[in-house]
């Protein structure tokens, strides 16, 4: 057979691009719930870890139950719009509504006693979209801890925002200073407020100011929430 | 079974292994020996991966090499690998979630993985299954060896620890030794690369050019 025909090559093309997309389908739907049960634990896995909580990978969904009391949905005048489904909610999406419409989780969390907040963040890093948890006590206003995860900012530079070493500089910070959040990340040796400013990355400028943005845009969000009997709110 | 082990074919899986290794003496697939190598965990998973989908897609194309028009055989030979990497990186995130996400996007860059159409080009187009399997195998293997031995100096002098557990003991530490966080750095994957082809070079003849 003439395997340099004009048609032997198109039939050939096309019997093969049929013939790899059916096997492509069909090896995604088989491990479509898999996979998104991982994305769940993992999910679970970052809210526990901004909670200060570290859990082994089976555990996780027990130990998110033990600790995560609810996943409320709230609107942007603070008021509880559902008190379950805030977990099924992607911040990506939320954040490309006007701020009227969103839907913003909230988790209402108990560690050792004590009622803490974890609200989830999203923004922009160098190269591509980070996100994480903060955990607040129950003052609203005082950091318990952070999660910050990214998609493939620089290792050793950006990448440092998902290390604990620049994660437990958050612990004990303030979040509003006169209603408004001034929480966020500053130039490394440029603090001017450590009671609300973090040292930022060394060489990954641009990722810490996307965390900073990040803090302020997310947290901003949640501010009649926050200013709420807040000390820090007036 | 004499046949399937023959001479020649121990000779095409294990010279890739050393005398003709993809990254150290064909000096292919580089980028990915940078990307990967800073910690021993992903390093390990990526070679494997790469070994696994050269030596099926070595395969594939071995089988189909009569039938392949001439003129669109990089295309069918590109289908092949993506459709391949495409499937790994699935089961990757169904079944070994945190590396996957740690490899993140290199799964999807094994596609562009030089020794991948070096091989398929090189080798599957011309030769039977068998023999390209064996191939496959030698050269994704001769290449996780070196990600290996990269990863191995990387993670050790750059985190102090092996496969995430803590090597150097905090004793170490309290005495003033540090990390060194330039390890961490990709160019440090090059300059170990290129340590490990000067030893190699000066302890094979044949390798030194005249």
């Amino acid at each position: 057979m003439n395997t340099n025909s004009n048609s032997y090559t198109i039939i050939y093309a096309s019997v093969m691009v049929v013939i790899v997309a059916f096997v492509l389908a069909f090896t995604s739907a088989s491990l479509k719930s898999t996979q998104n049960k991982n994305v769940e634990l993992d999910k679970m896995k970052q809210i526990l870890h901004a909670l200060n909580v570290d859990t082994k990978d089976q555990d996780a969904e027990k130990v998110y139950k033990q600790y995560v009391k609810a996943d409320q949905i709230m609107n942007a005048a603070g008021e509880v719009v559902a008190e379950t489904g805030g977990f099924k909610i992607e911040m990506k999406s939320e954040l490309a509504k006007p701020l009227e419409k969103r839907q913003l989780p909230l988790y209402l969390c108990e560690v050792e006693g004590k009622t803490k907040y974890v609200l989830p963040l999203y923004g922009a890093g160098l190269w591509g979209p980070i996100w994480g948890y903060v955990g607040l006590n129950d003052d609203k206003n005082s950091v318990f801890g952070v999660y910050f995860s990214h998609q493939g900012e620089t290792p050793g530079l950006g990448a440092e925002i998902s290390t604990a070493d620049f994660q437990k500089q958050f612990s004990g910070k303030q979040v509003l200073k006169d209603g408004v959040v001034a929480l966020g990340v500053e130039k490394n040796g440029k603090v001017t407020e450590p009671n609300y400013q973090v040292d930022g990355i060394s060489g990954g400028t641009i990722t810490s100011k996307g965390v900073d943005a990040m803090l302020k845009s997310c947290l901003g969000q949640y501010d009649k929430f926050l200013t709420t009997n807040n000390k820090g709110g007036k | 079974m004499s046949q399937l082990f023959s001479k020649k074919n121990k000779e095409v899986f294990s010279s890739p292994l050393s005398m003709n290794n993809p990254i150290t003496v064909q000096v292919l697939g580089i980028c990915s020996a940078l990307a990967v190598t800073a910690k021993l965990e992903p390093a390990i998973v990526m070679g494997l991966s790469v070994a696994v989908i050269v030596a099926f897609a070595n395969v594939i194309i071995s089988l189909l090499r009569n039938t392949i028009p001439n003129r669109i055989r990089i295309i069918v030979q590109l289908v092949v690998v993506a459709a391949l990497v495409t499937i790994v990186s699935e089961i990757l995130k169904a079944y070994a979630y945190d590396v996957s996400v740690q490899l993140s996007v290199y799964v999807g860059l094994i596609i562009t993985n030089c020794i991948l159409m070096g091989r398929l080009e090189a080798f599957a187009m011309a030769n039977a299954p068998w023999e390209s399997f064996l191939d496959g195998l030698g050269n994704g293997l001769g290449y996780a060896k070196i990600l290996v031995i990269v990863a191995f100096f990387r993670e050790i002098l750059g985190s102090g620890s092996l496969l995430g557990f803590r090597i150097i003991p905090q004793a170490v530490y309290e005495w003033g030794y540090i990390n060194n966080g330039l390890m961490l750095m990709p160019p440090m994957a090059l300059i170990i690369c290129a340590c490990i082809i000067w030893y190699q070079r000066s302890k094979n003849k044949v390798l030194q050019e005249k």
